[in-house]
């Protein structure tokens, strides 16, 4: 028997290292023909309406694209003043009261303030739109991307509705916290993790693993982001590290080409090689750190020209051992 | 003189890189040098170089004669080692190493105990323990988005009230501060008002007002509310943010105080604040907010660190490069091979570093009198003093 394929995808990552990119890519490699694709912003920072160059997305649901094999990418920018409002009318029909609550500053207390709860409302959110269903009684979304926190918050962040369970002992609080936790922690979630082959971010990485699996949490892939290609090959970087390209020869060659009329060029050619080839060595070593780690790597290019919505489908095609898990014909 | 006067004067006589165009170029060696700078802060976006920078600049002070406390947050792990922030004792230890007549202390913020000595510090006893004991503390200490930049200058206020002022005699006489690491820049400048106005807030107010006053406070809205609330949460979970809202209650004030107070320091001419930045779009928007927001402040800025510029070599361009690449392939020997590899490394540089310009050149278009500094890319991370060295003085040379 085959499990069933994961439905909710979480990026997190250390900031910077691409979180919004990658969760942007991984939802185009998702929407596979006749597949539906919800991605999701926790952050409110509107970096999806951003990389995909559109107005402030509302807190509404729509659609920003077309996937990779033809299905269609959805866009959610979850606010949680928003959230509350709707989880209040939803749970409640507390009608006169929620209106209250707003006048009172509640709402602006709860989101922005008080702990846990802006969390809260974000993760049931996702849940809401994980579970929802059409008239026929089929999922709305066949895959939920949320570009999540990042790996310094993320296990806080998914697990805040443990606290939740902790102080609301009864009642539907606690049902609804159950049920995203169970959620949360089960086959249908995977927790992706970006990162870039540097020493810092890859002991975050390594940390945040330890963290999520020590408290239960589905951990997926390691996306590694940002990586660097060269036109070197092994024997080539070996050659330029150890000094056995020296600048005579290379000097000889660039002439035998024609090109000796940029003085300084074969030195600097090869003090850039050391550079490059220095950098290499230490991805390669972060490399080795992160196959060490039980889980399974991706590589993601460093695009030179940055990264625009056409950029995206390329990257999305780096990112399909990961959409292929969900795919039902894996 | 204020740092942003000092950089002025001192820009009109040298000219700088920029990307190609020329603008003030940023000197930390004045900055550090003139002995009435009191205060650097280093801020930026996440994961500029932040740390790195302010390391480098203490580091390099210290080694100028200057007495220097430096207040990290979060710093990597080897870098914290190799200045031996092993102890997590939340003060400042002095760090081996360090050459030169002056002298290098560091510490780590520890944001959660930084919150509870103040409180420990503000309140009695018995108060202490019951605020230190209750769940929304615990949380509000250790999770509000906020604390950190908040506990951050509650410590610069802590170091600075130690340093003892106008100087003579006392421990330190610069501190150099590291700033959380924050999606946004401002979160550091925006945190304590932030807090101050949760303290303030309309609904903290109306939770206070049965401890404090009459109980015809207890609008029928309220009651609507509260019992909305216990709806909602429980009435156990109310029970407790009103307990820990009464019991904070008197520390409020002293709180905002002091966070005015540092906010009134941030402001002071002794003050530089280096703004740090890689050259990508979001970093260098960022630090255009950021900028600005000083302006508006009226904080003293001492400049941009354009940090991790990719460096080319040589004066050929990348398409010109890429085109050589190809000639010198044709030779189809080993040598040649890897000649053309490397030409193509040189055009890939090449090619990075003109997008890097032009967004150097687009802040230096917008903010002309704003000194900058590129800092190239180090081939390897910086984790120890050696390094920090190295950055230091790149902090000081025109890239
Ligand atoms: N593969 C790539 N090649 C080139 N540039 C990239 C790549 N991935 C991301 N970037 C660039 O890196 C920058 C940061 O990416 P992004 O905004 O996705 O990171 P993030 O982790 O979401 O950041 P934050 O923590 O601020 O939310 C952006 O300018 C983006 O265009
Ligand atoms: N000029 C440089 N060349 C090479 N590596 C650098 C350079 N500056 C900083 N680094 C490296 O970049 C990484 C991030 O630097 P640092 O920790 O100082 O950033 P930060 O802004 O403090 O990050 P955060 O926002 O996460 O606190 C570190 O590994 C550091 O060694
Ligand atoms: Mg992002
Ligand atoms: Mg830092």
């Amino acid at each position: 028997m085959t499990t069933p394929p994961p439905r909710l995808h979480v990026v997190t990552g250390k900031g910077g290292t691409g979180k919004t990119t990658v969760a942007a890519a991984l939802a185009m490699a998702l929407a596979g023909e006749g597949r539906r694709v919800l991605l999701c912003e926790a952050e409110g920072r509107q970096g999806i309406a951003r990389l995909f160059d559109l107005a402030p997305l509302p807190y509404e649901e729509r659609r920003i694209a077309v996937g990779r094999g033809g299905g269609q990418v959805h866009a959610l920018a979850i606010d949680a003043e928003s959230a509350l409002i709707e989880y209040l009318d939803m749970f409640y029909k507390l009608g006169r009261a929620g209106k209250a609550l707003d006048r009172f500053g509640i709402i602006d207390f709860a989101t922005t303030i008080a702990p846990g709860v802006r969390d809260v409302l974000l993760t049931g959110k996702v849940y809401e739109a994980e579970k929802r269903r059409d008239r026929d009684g089929r999922h709305v979304y066949d895959a939920i991307v949320l570009d999540a926190p990042p790996t310094g918050r993320i296990t806080r962040f998914l697990n805040v509705n443990q606290e939740v369970a902790g102080l609301a002992k009864v009642g539907p609080i606690r049902k609804q916290a159950d049920a995203i936790m169970s959620l949360l922690h089960s086959r249908r979630t995977k927790i992706h993790l970006v990162t870039v082959l540097e020493e810092m971010p890859v002991q975050e990485t390594s940390d945040g693993i330890a963290e999520l699996s020590a408290s239960g949490l589905p951990v997926g892939h390691v996306l590694v982001n940002l990586v660097r290609t060269s036109p070197l090959d092994d024997a080539a970087r070996k050659a330029v590290l150890a000094g056995h390209l020296d600048a005579g020869a290379v000097g000889d060659t660039l002439a035998a080409a024609g090109l000796d009329g940029t003085p300084g060029l074969a030195d600097a050619l090869l003090a850039e090689g050391v550079a490059h080839v220095e950098r290499l060595d230490l991805q390669d070593a972060q490399r080795a750190v992160l196959a060490g780690a039980d889980h399974p790597v991706v590589e993601i290019p460093f695009l030179t020209d940055g990264v625009d919505v056409g950029a995206l489908y390329e990257l999305a095609g780096h990112l399909a051992p990961v959409a292929g898990s969900t795919e039902d014909d894996a | 003189m204020s740092p942003q006067r000092r950089n002025a004067d001192r820009g009109r006589m040298v000219r700088g890189d920029g990307g190609g165009s020329s603008v003030l170029p940023l000197d930390v060696d004045a900055v550090i040098g003139d002995p009435t700078t009191r205060i650097v802060v280093c801020c930026g976006s996440g994961g500029v170089g932040k740390t790195t920078t302010a390391a480098a600049i203490a580091l390099r002070a210290a080694e100028q004669g200057r007495r220097v406390c430096v207040l990290t947050i979060d710093p990597a792990r080897r870098l914290a080692q190799s200045m031996g922030l092993t102890e997590l004792d939340n003060v400042p230890r002095p760090v081996e190493g360090v050459g030169g007549t002056g002298s290098l202390d560091a510490m780590m913020l520890d944001m959660k105990r930084t919150f509870d000595e103040v409180v420990e510090a503000h309140a009695s006893a018995d108060k202490a323990r019951t605020i230190l004991d209750n769940p929304f503390y615990q949380a509000l200490s250790s999770s509000f988005a906020g604390t950190q930049e908040y506990m951050a200058m509650e410590k610069l206020g802590q170091l600075y009230a130690e340093q003892g002022g106008s100087g003579g005699g006392s421990r330190w006489d610069l501190i150099v501060v590291d700033t959380p690491p924050s999606r946004s820049a401002l979160d550091f400048l925006d945190a304590p008002e932030r807090l101050s106005s949760l303290l303030d807030g309309r609904f903290i107010k109306l939770l206070l007002a049965p401890a404090r006053g009459p109980a015809r406070l207890f609008s029928a809205g309220f009651g609507i509310v509260t019992s909305a609330l216990n709806k909602v949460l429980g009435a156990q979970v109310l029970t407790d943010v009103q307990t820990f809202i009464a019991a904070f209650d008197t520390l409020f004030g002293g709180f905002r105080q002091r966070a005015e107070a540092t906010y009134a320091l941030l402001q002071a001419p002794g003050t530089a604040f280096c703004v740090v930045a890689v050259p990508e779009p979001d970093a260098m928007r960022e630090a255009t907010y950021f900028v600005d927001r000083l302006s508006g402040e009226k904080m003293p800025l001492a400049g941009l660190v354009v940090n991790r510029v990719t460096e080319v070599a040589g004066e050929l361009d990348a398409d010109g490069a890429e085109v050589a690449a190809r000639q010198v392939e044709d030779a189809d020997d080993e040598t040649s091979a890897r000649v053309a590899g490397l030409l193509r490394v040189h055009a890939s540089l090449g090619r990075v570093r003109e997008r890097e310009d032009r967004l150097r050149r687009r802040f230096a278009a917008a903010h002309p009198s704003v000194p900058t500094i590129a800092v190239p890319a180090l081939p390897t991370d910086v984790h120890d003093l050696d390094g920090l060295r190295t950055i230091g003085s790149l902090l000081t040379r025109p890239a």
